[in-house]
C-alpha cells in the first residue's frame, strides 16, 4: 500500500469553536515598562470585556519579541495563569493567524476550552536595534553587517525589484498609505494623528531606496489580544463572537525566486477559498501585514484578489478606506496606528472581529459579513518567510 | 568610475578626532570560516558533499538534502547584481556615519542569493565578482566589485572602508638597515605612501643601501631601535599620531637549535628584536593607532608583521629563530583583539627563507625581498589579515592543515 | 713615613685644593659598542625599562631596571677577559686586589697626531719622546692615552668604515715596552677598545689585550675627560663592580687631581 503524501484529509471545519472580546491596550510610542507589563495589561482587558475570571483562562498562547528571557511558560507563573494548553508563538506577523488556527483546534478537540492569545511588545529607546542586531542567526551573518538598514533596507530591495518587474510606481503604494491613514483618522488609538497627502508621501524623505518615510511603519509598546473558546461558553456570557471559516499557513515557500515576489499564500490560496466556499467577491473587507506597502500588494495578488503582476492596476482601479470599494487596513494598519512589535501581527486580525461584531471603536466598514485577515513575517535573511491567512464571518 | 584619491588636506590641528566605531562583528562560529577566507583573500563558500549544491548563508545542514558535510571550498565568485538600494537611514552608529551606503543582492552563478555591500561601480542588473572582506570589525563580509577592474577602483569609498591602501598613508618601517627594510620603503614609496618613515638604529653604524634609502623621494630617516624602549617611546611622541600603517621589519635571523647554541644569550636578543621588539612598538604606536582608526580617508589602517611562516610549525635547523616567530604570531593574534576596537587591521605576512645573507647556505626556493615588499603591499590593498608569501610558505601551509604531525617530522629530518 | 691623614685629605676634596674629574660617559642606549661580525656573541648596549615612575607601577617611587653587557659605556678590562690572561691568579673583576683600584696615572697626549690620523698607532719613540719631558713613567701606573676621540661624532667616534674600524691605540711594541720595561698598572684610552681600530692586523692582533693582560694588567675604555688631567700627578679610582669571575665591567672612574693643576 502507498500512502500519498500528497493527499491531505480534507480540512475539517472550525465547528462549535469562535473567536471573541478584541482587546487592545493602547500603544505609546516608548516605554519604560516591560513586555510582562504590557501582556498583563492584555490579560486584563480580556477579563474585563468577558466577565472571566483568570483561573477560567485554561490556554494561553503568547507572542512577543521582547519578553526574554521569559516564554509563554514563564508568564504563566509572573501573571498566575493555570493553563492545560500552552503555545509560545514567535512568528511575527504570522502569529496571529497562527494562534487562532492552533487555538481553535484545541478548542475543537477538547484540549482546552478558553485560550487567550496575546502579543505585546515593549519598546524600549534602544530596543529596535538590539532586536535587529539578533533577530536571527542569518540576519546575523549575513544581513545585519550591510549597512544596518534592518527591514527597510530588505524591503527596499524587495520594493524596488517589484517596481522593476511589475511597473508599480511610488504613487501607487502613496496610495495605500494614504488611505489606511484616512482609516486611522478615525481611530483613537491610532498613533499617527495627521492627514497624510499623497504630495507629503511622495516628498517624505528617502530611508533606503525606494523606500521613504511613510512607506515604514514606526516601531512602538503596545498589545493585542482575543479569545478563542467554545461557541457555548461565549453564548453564555453573552459575547459577540466571530466565526472562522477557513485558514492556511505556510513558511519559506519559494525559496528559489531570486527576490521575493510572492508569499506562501500563494501556495494555498485555492485552500483558503475551498475551505471557506466563497469567492473573493464575497469579502467585505481585506485586514493586511502591511509593514511595507509593496507586501498589502503582493497579498492582493497573492490571496487571488488579482492576479500577479496586476496588483498596481488593482490598486489604482479601486478606493481602499473603510467605506471604499475594497476596504483595506480599516483601522489605519501598522503604517498609521504604529507597530507594537509582535502585536503588529495581530493588529488585523483583531480590527476584523471587532468589524464582524459591530465593536469598533473607529471607521466601520457598512454591513460587513466576512471579513480576510492575512499575516506575513519574519525577514530571516532576505525576504518574509512567513504568511497565513483567515476568513472570518459574522455570527447569526 | 570610482573617483580617484586626491592627496588629504592637512588636518585642522583644533578640529576633533573622529572616534572609530564598528560595525555589527558578531556572527556565528561556522561563519567565522568566512573570516578565515577573507583573512586570506579567498573567496570560499559551502559546498554540499553530498547533493553539490553551493549554499549561503552558512548552515549547519544542507538544506536540498539534510547532509551535514558542508566544507568551504573555492568557488567562481561571478554573479549578476539582481538588486540593489542605498540606505540613508541605519540603525547602527557605524553606518549612521557612513550613510548613503549601498547594498544589494547578488545572484551568484554557482546559486546562492548573497546580500552584499556594493561598490560604486557595480552596477544593477550587470554582472559583478563578489569578494570577501573583512570589514573594521575583522568580520567578514560580501563585498560586489565589477566583473572588470575599473579605473582607481580601490579608491572607492566603501572598498577603502574594509582596505588598507597604502596610497596617501603615513608608513613607519622600522628597520631599514636590512634588504626587507629597504625593499619596503621602494615599495611603499611606489604604492603612493605620503610619507614613508625608516627606522635607523646606532645612526653611527654604517649600512650597504644607505645612500639609496635616503635619495628616495618620501622617505624619512628617523631613530628608532626596536630593542630601546625609549627610542621607541620618543619616536612615538613626535610622530605616532602621524602613523597610519606600521611595518615591523626588525629582524633577527640566525640558524641553529637549542641544544648546540650553549647559551641563551642569542635567544635572548632574538625574542628582544621580534618579540619584545613587537611588544614595545605596540605599546608606543598602538594607542595612536586605534584612537585614530576613523580619522578621515588616510585613517590609521594597521600594524604589519613579517613573520616566519616556521612561525606555524618549527623548523629545527632554524629552531630557535621559529620558536621566537611563534612568539611574535601568539603576541600579534594578541594585538589583533587588541587594535580591533580601532578598526584598525593587523596583517601577518608568513614567508620561507628569504634571498637575503642570514639565508645564505639554504637551497633555493627562496624568496626575494623585493617580491616580499610587493606582496605586502598588495595584501594591504587587500585588506588582508593574513599572507603566505611565495612557495615554501604556501607549501607549509598546505602540509600543515593536511599533516601537522608529518610536517613536524619532515622539518625535523631537513 | 708617618701615618696618613685620610681626614686632611676629605677635607682637600672638599674645600676643591683636590679636584674630582670625571672620566665617565653617561650610560646610554646611544652610546656605541664595540661591533664584531654578526655571527660572534654581541656585547649588549645599554638598555633602561621604567619600572615605575609615581604611577600605577609604583605610586610613590621612580626605578628603573637597566641590562647591558661587561663592556658596555665607559669600562673595565680584567685579565681573565682575554685568553693570554686566563689562568693568572686574581684576574677576574671580584679577585682582583682592591688596592689596585686606585693608582697614579700619566697621561700621553696624541690627540693632535690622531685629529690627522684615525689609524694613528702610539708607537714606543712616542712614549720615549714623551718622559724625555716629563721623566719616566713610573711603576704601577695608569697609562691614559689622550686622543680627545672622546669629542668625536657617534659615527666618527666607532670610526666604521667598509674595512673596519678605525680609530687610534697603540702599536704591539709600544705595549709590550709599558709592560715589560715600565711595569704599568694598565692601559686606558677614550675609544671603544683599548687597541686601535684595525688592531686585528696587528702582530700579535690586539696587543693591548694580548699583552696587558697577559701579564696581569688592566684595561680602561671609553673613558672622557682626559684634557682635563695633567701628564702627571692625577691619581685614578677606578673600581669595577664585583660580578663573580666577571671579565670587566661598566664602572664611575675618578680622577683626583691637584687643584692648581685641574682644568687647565
Amino acid at each position: 500500500m502507498t500512502v500519498s503524501t500528497r493527499q491531505p484529509y480534507a480540512r475539517q471545519p472550525y465547528d462549535r469553536v469562535v473567536v471573541c472580546a478584541p482587546v487592545t491596550v493602547p500603544y505609546v510610542r516608548f516605554s519604560t515598562e516591560s513586555a510582562a507589563w504590557w501582556i498583563g495589561r492584555a490579560l486584563h482587558g480580556l477579563l474585563t470585556q468577558s466577565g472571566l475570571r483568570l483561573a477560567d483562562l485554561d490556554g494561553f498562547a503568547l507572542s512577543s519579541f521582547t519578553a526574554g528571557p521569559d516564554t509563554a511558560i514563564g508568564l504563566t507563573q509572573h501573571l498566575g495563569l493555570c493553563p492545560r494548553w500552552l503555545d509560545h508563538i514567535p512568528l511575527g506577523g504570522a502569529s496571529a493567524v497562527v494562534a487562532l488556527r492552533r487555538a481553535a483546534r484545541a478548542v475543537q478537540a477538547g484540549d482546552a476550552s478558553i485560550v487567550a492569545c496575546v502579543a505585546a511588545d515593549t519598546n524600549h529607546v534602544d530596543s529596535f536595534r538590539k532586536t535587529l542586531a539578533s533577530f536571527s542567526r542569518f540576519a546575523q551573518d549575513a544581513v545585519y553587517p550591510y549597512g544596518s538598514g534592518g527591514p527597510n533596507a530588505s524591503f527596499a530591495l524587495i520594493t524596488r525589484n517589484y517596481m522593476k518587474q511589475f511597473g508599480a510606481t511610488r504613487e501607487d503604494f502613496g496610495k495605500i498609505c494614504v488611505a489606511e491613514r484616512d482609516n486611522a483618522l478615525a481611530n483613537p488609538l491610532a498613533l499617527m494623528k495627521q492627514k497624510l497627502t499623497l504630495d507629503a508621501y511622495l516628498a517624505a524623505r528617502p530611508i533606503a531606496d525606494p523606500i521613504h518615510l511613510f512607506d515604514c511603519v514606526m516601531p512602538c509598546a503596545g498589545a493585542e489580544a482575543f479569545l478563542v473558546c467554545r461557541e457555548d461558553i461565549a453564548r453564555s456570557l453573552g459575547l459577540k463572537v466571530v466565526r472562522i471559516l477557513a485558514t492556511i499557513e505556510r513558511h519559506n515557500a519559494f525559496p528559489d525566486d531570486p527576490v521575493q515576489i510572492r508569499g506562501g499564500w500563494a501556495m494555498d490560496v485555492d485552500d483558503l477559498w475551498s475551505m471557506a466556499g466563497v469567492a473573493p467577491d464575497a469579502i467585505d473587507f481585506i485586514q493586511t501585514y502591511d509593514d511595507y506597502p509593496v507586501i498589502s500588494m503582493m497579498q492582493f495578488e497573492d490571496l487571488g484578489f488579482c492576479k500577479k503582476g496586476e496588483g498596481p492596476d488593482f490598486v489604482r482601479g479601486h478606493t481602499l478606506t473603510h467605506d471604499g470599494s475594497f476596504p483595506h487596513n480599516t483601522s489605519g494598519g501598522q503604517l498609521s496606528v504604529g507597530q507594537a512589535g509582535a502585536a503588529g501581527g495581530f493588529l488585523g486580525l483583531v480590527e476584523a472581529v471587532r468589524q464582524l461584531t459591530g465593536e469598533t471603536i473607529g471607521a466601520v466598514v457598512p454591513d460587513a459579513q466576512r471579513g480576510l485577515v492575512s499575516g506575513f513575517g519574519m525577514i530571516n535573511y532576505d525576504r518574509g518567510l512567513s504568511s497565513c491567512a483567515a476568513i472570518l464571518a459574522r455570527s447569526a | 568610475m570610482s573617483k580617484p584619491l586626491s592627496r588629504p588636506k592637512r588636518k585642522n590641528p583644533l578640529q576633533r578626532t573622529r572616534l572609530p566605531l564598528l560595525p555589527h562583528g558578531q556572527r556565528s562560529r561556522k561563519a567565522h570560516c568566512l573570516t578565515a577566507a577573507a583573512a586570506e583573500g579567498r573567496f570560499m563558500l559551502q559546498v554540499c558533499d553530498d547533493c553539490s549544491h553551493t549554499l549561503y548563508p552558512v548552515r549547519d545542514a544542507c538544506p536540498h538534502c539534510l547532509g551535514i558535510n558542508l566544507p568551504f571550498r573555492d568557488v567562481r565568485p561571478d554573479g549578476r547584481l539582481v538588486v540593489e538600494t542605498t540606505v540613508r537611514i541605519s540603525t547602527d552608529p557605524y553606518f549612521r556615519e557612513r550613510t548613503p551606503w549601498r547594498v544589494g543582492t547578488v545572484q551568484l552563478d554557482a546559486g546562492p542569493l548573497v546580500i552584499a555591500h556594493l561598490h560604486g561601480d557595480a552596477v544593477e542588473g550587470e554582472r559583478v565578482r563578489l569578494s570577501l572582506k573583512l570589514d573594521k570589525s575583522g568580520a567578514a563580509v560580501m563585498i560586489a566589485l565589477p566583473a572588470v577592474e575599473t579605473p582607481d577602483m580601490q579608491a572607492d569609498p566603501i572598498l577603502r572602508e574594509m582596505t588598507c591602501d597604502p596610497q596617501f598613508r603615513r608608513v613607519l618601517i622600522t628597520d631599514g638597515r636590512t634588504a626587507v627594510g629597504q625593499a619596503m620603503a621602494k615599495a611603499f614609496c611606489e604604492a603612493g605612501a605620503s610619507i614613508v618613515f625608516v627606522g635607523i638604529a646606532n645612526a653611527w653604524k654604517p649600512y650597504p643601501g644607505m645612500d639609496q634609502l635616503a635619495a628616495l623621494e618620501q622617505v624619512e630617516i628617523v631613530p628608532l631601535d626596536v630593542t630601546d624602549s625609549q627610542s621607541i617611546a620618543d619616536l612615538a611622541a613626535q610622530n605616532g599620531g602621524r602613523i597610519d600603517i606600521v611595518i615591523n621589519t626588525a629582524e633577527h635571523v640566525r640558524a641553529g637549535g637549542i641544544i648546540g647554541r650553549g647559551s641563551v644569550i642569542e635567544a635572548r636578543e632574538e625574542m628582544d628584536v621580534r618579540y619584545f621588539g613587537l611588544m614595545r612598538m605596540a605599546q608606543s604606536f598602538g594607542p595612536a593607532l586605534r584612537f585614530r582608526g576613523a580619522d578621515g580617508q588616510s585613517s590609521a589602517a594597521a600594524f604589519v608583521n613579517l613573520l616566519s611562516v616556521h612561525a606555524l610549525m618549527n623548523w629545527p635547523s632554524f629552531g630557535a629563530h621559529s620558536a621566537t616567530e611563534a612568539a611574535c604570531l601568539s603576541a600579534a593574534q594578541c594585538l589583533r583583539a587588541e587594535l580591533r576596537p580601532g578598526g584598525v587591521k593587523v596583517l601577518n605576512v608568513f614567508f620561507g627563507p628569504l634571498e637575503t645573507e642570514w639565508f645564505q647556505t639554504v637551497p633555493p626556493p627562496k624568496l626575494a625581498p623585493s617580491l616580499l615588499a610587493k606582496a605586502v603591499v598588495q595584501a594591504l590593498r587587500q585588506g588582508l589579515e593574513d599572507a603566505f608569501v611565495g612557495d615554501i610558505a604556501q607549501d607549509i601551509r598546505e602540509r600543515l592543515a593536511a599533516n601537522p604531525k608529518a610536517l613536524e617530522r619532515e622539518l625535523g629530518d631537513a | 713615613m708617618s701615618a696618613p691623614d685620610l681626614l686632611a685629605f676629605a677635607q682637600s676634596v672638599a674645600s676643591g685644593a683636590v679636584r674630582v674629574v670625571d672620566l665617565t660617559q653617561t650610560l646610554t642606549p646611544e652610546f656605541p659598542t664595540i661591533a664584531l661580525p654578526p655571527e660572534f656573541g654581541q656585547c649588549a648596549p645599554f638598555r633602561l625599562e621604567e619600572v615605575s615612575r609615581y604611577d600605577a607601577r609604583g605610586p610613590a617611587w621612580y626605578w628603573n631596571n637597566f641590562s647591558m653587557g661587561e663592556h658596555t659605556g665607559t669600562h673595565f678590562d680584567a685579565p681573565i677577559h682575554w685568553v693570554s690572561g686566563k689562568d693568572l691568579p686574581d684576574n677576574a673583576v671580584d679577585t682582583i686586589p682592591p688596592h689596585h683600584f686606585i693608582a697614579p696615572a700619566v697621561v700621553i697626549d696624541c690627540s693632535a697626531q690622531a685629529a690627522k690620523d684615525a689609524d694613528f698607532a702610539l708607537s714606543v719613540a712616542d712614549l720615549q719622546a714623551w718622559e724625555a719631558t716629563h721623566g719616566p713613567i713610573p711603576a704601577r701606573s695608569w697609562v691614559l692615552l689622550r686622543t680627545d676621540w672622546s669629542k668625536q661624532s657617534p659615527a666618527a667616534f666607532a670610526g666604521l668604515r667598509e674595512d673596519g674600524a678605525h680609530t687610534p691605540g697603540p702599536a704591539p711594541e709600544a705595549v709590550r715596552w709599558l709592560v715589560e720595561q715600565r711595569d704599568v698598572l694598565g692601559f686606558g684610552t677614550e675609544t671603544i677598545g683599548t687597541d686601535a681600530g684595525q688592531a686585528h692586523h696587528f702582530n700579535p692582533p690586539y696587543p693591548a689585550h694580548f699583552y696587558m693582560h697577559g701579564k696581569g694588567r688592566y684595561g680602561l675604555q671609553c673613558l672622557t675627560n682626559l684634557d682635563l688631567l695633567p701628564p702627571v700627578g692625577a691619581v685614578i679610582m677606578a673600581a669595577p663592580l664585583k660580578i663573580r669571575q666577571g671579565s670587566g665591567s661598566p664602572l664611575r672612574v675618578l680622577a683626583l687631581v691637584n687643584g692648581s693643576e685641574a682644568g687647565r
